[in-house]
């Protein structure tokens, strides 16, 4: 059953990222990331990570998705991108790129752990459960925790400084050539 | 299921998030194929964690903590093209070439 | 279920990143009761944070060297140096930034907690002792910059080099993580002292570890902007507010740096076999195409951007020598560029009254006549960029090439000197521009309010002293080069 259900997943996976990379219209590539978002919750179900799984389902394909999808929406749905190649060969390039990386790490693996498969029971490791998690989190990993806090502040006001208009100290008629074209929003 | 099958999935995630950002012009396209990359860096983590099992699941929470960095960066990132795309019209990268791509 | 036991705060420790994250919050909830507080309060604020935060790190000289809290802090010689270098670099930035941003109308109260915020990350990010920490530290201090950059809301240059360095940005991280992942799965931990322990055991898959040991290589390379990683600097650097691309170039190489120095020569410490031919040729491309692509450029930052990734070459060709030698010539290094840098971008800073400062050499013709005083301190930031003596570049590039000469590299040494002679002649280009060319137009002003121009006093003061009397802060680096882990 469990067999099944990861080759089942993986060609999911697979098929949903190639879906997402090669989709023109915005709004499929991001439901697609969201299928194989989901694909990738299942995987953590079964190696164990039951928390993470319903974390990767809240806030990846909850909350993070939603925002992507809010802002193609905000920027016009019909919006494709054109097919014509501006830089020349960026696409092969990139397959050349991303292939060429794929490959190697692939082989990487392959040669490193060959057919290892895990224990029995991967999935009833003690630290699987929110349990294991919460006491690490807050004993071994305590500073990286506070740390994120600073990041979560950081990412909030800049938000905020690159997101609001601040009519009184902003350059009105900007004096920098630069910088003249007035109005910042719609 | 065994582990290098798992790394194996890891990493063709990877290389086509790869493929997604180096080829998209989108940038909101490229965000998500950046996105697609942690997600596969994530798969890793957690499958090492599966494998080495030892007590302070440090894979998963190293996992955590991208899932809650990724929140942040798209949060910050999003704005930026928002930004940009009030300004110009247009989010794809190389049109946004008043510096050179 | 049984009682966990309290995890222990190193207070002392980690008092220099909280002394910053402190004073970024009480900036915010100040600009939050008080929205139109006067900036020079911020300003001062910033700078006391940063005081705190230096009198904090003085205070941590004295104690032992030991890794804190939970293995994820490592307070040692590299470390406390690497703060010394962060915190002049923001007070500098400081100083530069209140008239600057004035001018040209961007003064934003948020400006401040987000430099104390991204400082806060370097500093993290230069004691970081586990891998997990390192990603953190990056993503704080990346985020603020993206920010930062962007700091010009209505310029187009501004935006584009916010998106150009989130984008690029984001994408070197996600090849950090994998690289992290990696060294995860062969070592079991991330734990940069037990990683060192797991790998000196011989216990490792090589391939693996090799796999993870480049894939960090090229998220550091990213960040510090080394060849070829380095196609983001020019743009993000010219686009960006001038006093935040001063801080990005001075601070993030240090930061950068610091981490890159202390994940290779701690953690891989046992492989350095396999990683230093891969740094000695990054490191002689680095040199190489910096110096030959700055060539081309007729605009000043865009010409500094080039330059600073030639001069994160020259801090590779240190940890290419390796050994304390070349641990503590990379970080008077970095100090002397950290200097010189905010010194040049400073002068970017000053060279006009309003906010649109000489960005085309053209400009910059004949200022020698006019404002002598000032022409001198650039050509003083320029001398030592080109690594004449007697200023901090040229004691910096002596430090390296001699330690790399030491540990056999003399090959790379070679390359080393042809590019900063390649690289001389772009310096001084400008340099004769300056004295040896009437001036053109009509006279301008320049916008030397005493804040900024304090600054500049304090770097050519800095670039002068280091290179004529380099022992002091060269013996200070030398007894800074010790890693505990």
């Amino acid at each position: 059953m469990e067999k099944y259900l990861f080759w089942v997943m993986a060609v999911t996976a697979l098929l949903s990222g190639l879906g997402m990379v090669m989709a023109r219209n915005a709004v499929h590539s991001a439901l697609m990331l969201v299928v194989n978002f989901f694909a990738l919750a299942v995987f953590y179900v079964l190696l164990g990570a039951h928390f993470l799984a319903a974390v990767q389902i809240i806030v990846y394909a909850g909350a993070i998705m939603v925002l992507f999808l809010f802002v193609i929406m905000l920027m016009g749905v019909q919006r494709e991108e054109p097919a014509d190649e501006p830089i020349r060969f960026q696409r092969p390039l990139a397959l050349l790129a991303g292939g060429a990386l794929g490959g190697l790490l692939v082989f990487v693996i392959r040669t490193s752990f060959g057919l290892a498969r895990f224990a029995e029971q991967a999935g009833s490791s003690s630290a699987g459960n929110a349990q294991g998690i919460g006491r690490a989190l807050f004993t071994s990993y305590l500073f990286p925790f506070e740390v994120t806090s600073i990041l979560l502040i950081v990412a909030a006001i800049g938000v905020v400084v690159i997101g609001r208009r601040e009519p009184e100290s902003e350059e009105p008629a900007a004096p920098a050539p630069a910088s003249s074209e007035p109005g910042g929003g719609p | 299921m065994s582990l290098a099958w798992v790394l194996t999935l890891g990493a063709l995630l990877f290389s086509l998030g790869i493929y997604g950002v180096l080829a998209r012009r989108n940038a909101v396209l490229v965000l998500m194929g950046i996105e697609l990359m942690l997600n596969a860096v994530n798969v890793n983590l957690i499958a090492f964690d599966a494998w080495i099992r030892q007590g302070n699941a440090t894979g998963q929470i190293f996992a955590l903590f991208i899932i809650t960095v990724a929140a942040a960066e798209v949060g910050v990132g999003l704005a930026i093209v928002l930004l940009v795309f009030r300004r110009r019209e247009t989010i794809n990268v190389d049109e946004v070439n008043l510096l050179k791509w | 279920m049984p009682i966990t036991q309290t995890p222990e705060v190193a207070w002392r420790a980690i008092a220099p990143a909280l002394a910053l994250a402190g004073g970024g919050v009480i900036a915010l909830l100040v600009i939050a009761a008080r929205p139109k507080i006067h900036r020079a309060a911020l300003a001062a604020l910033s700078l006391a944070a940063i005081g705190a935060a230096s009198w904090s790190t003085f205070d941590l000289c004295a104690l032992r060297y030991r890794v804190v809290m939970q293995g994820s802090v490592a307070v040692d010689g590299v470390s406390l140096f690497a703060n010394l270098i962060l915190l002049v670099t923001a007070a500098m930035t400081v100083l530069l930034s209140y008239h600057y941003l004035e001018r040209r109308r961007i003064h934003r109260a948020e400006y401040y907690p987000l430099l104390l915020f991204a400082t806060c990350g370097m500093v993290l990010l230069a004691a970081a002792n586990d891998l997990i920490l390192v990603f953190l530290a990056i993503e704080v201090l990346s985020l603020a910059l993206y920010v930062l950059a962007g700091m010009a809301r209505r310029d187009a240059g501004s935006q584009e080099a916010a998106l150009k360095y989130l984008l690029l940005g984001a994408f070197s991280t996600a090849i950090f993580l994998y690289g992290i992942a990696l060294s995860f799965g062969a070592t079991g931990t991330t734990n940069l002292g037990r990683t060192a322990v797991k790998v000196a055991s011989g216990g490792v898959d090589a391939r693996l570890t090799s796999a993870a040991m480049a894939l960090l290589a090229i998220g550091f390379g990213f960040k510090v902007s080394v060849v070829p990683f380095h196609m983001w600097t020019p743009d993000v650097y010219q686009g960006a507010p001038t006093s935040v691309t001063g801080f990005m170039a001075a601070g993030t190489k240090a930061a950068g740096f610091a981490a890159l120095l202390r994940v290779f020569l701690v953690s891989f410490g046992a492989l350095q076999w396999s990683w230093r031919p891969v740094l000695w040729g990054l490191a002689a491309a680095t040199m190489v195409v910096g110096s030959i692509l700055a060539i081309a450029q007729s605009d000043v930052k865009r010409m500094l951007a080039y330059s600073s990734i030639a001069h994160a070459g020259f801090v590779l060709v240190g940890v290419v020598a390796g050994g304390r030698e070349g641990l503590s010539a990379s970080l008077f290094y970095l100090l002397a560029y950290a200097v010189m840098v905010l010194g040049a971008f400073g002068a970017v800073i000053v060279s006009a009254p309003d906010g649109r400062e000489r960005l085309s050499f053209g400009e910059w013709a004949g200022l020698g006549q006019r404002h002598p005083v000032f022409a001198g301190a650039m050509t003083l930031f320029l001398l030592s960029l080109a690594g004449i003596p007697p200023t901090a570049g040229f004691m910096g590039k002596f430090f390296v090439f001699s330690a790399a000469v030491q540990a056999g590299e003399t090959p790379l040494v070679v390359v080393g000197v042809l590019a900063s002679v390649v690289a001389a002649f772009f310096y001084l280009r400008l340099i004769v521009l300056m004295w040896l060319t009437e001036p053109a137009g009509e006279a301008q002003e320049l916008g030397a309010s005493p804040a900024p121009a304090l600054a500049l006093a304090l770097a050519a003061a800095a670039t002068l002293a280091f290179g004529v009397y380099p022992q002091a802060i060269m013996d200070l680096a030398r007894a800074a080069s010790v890693f505990t882990g």
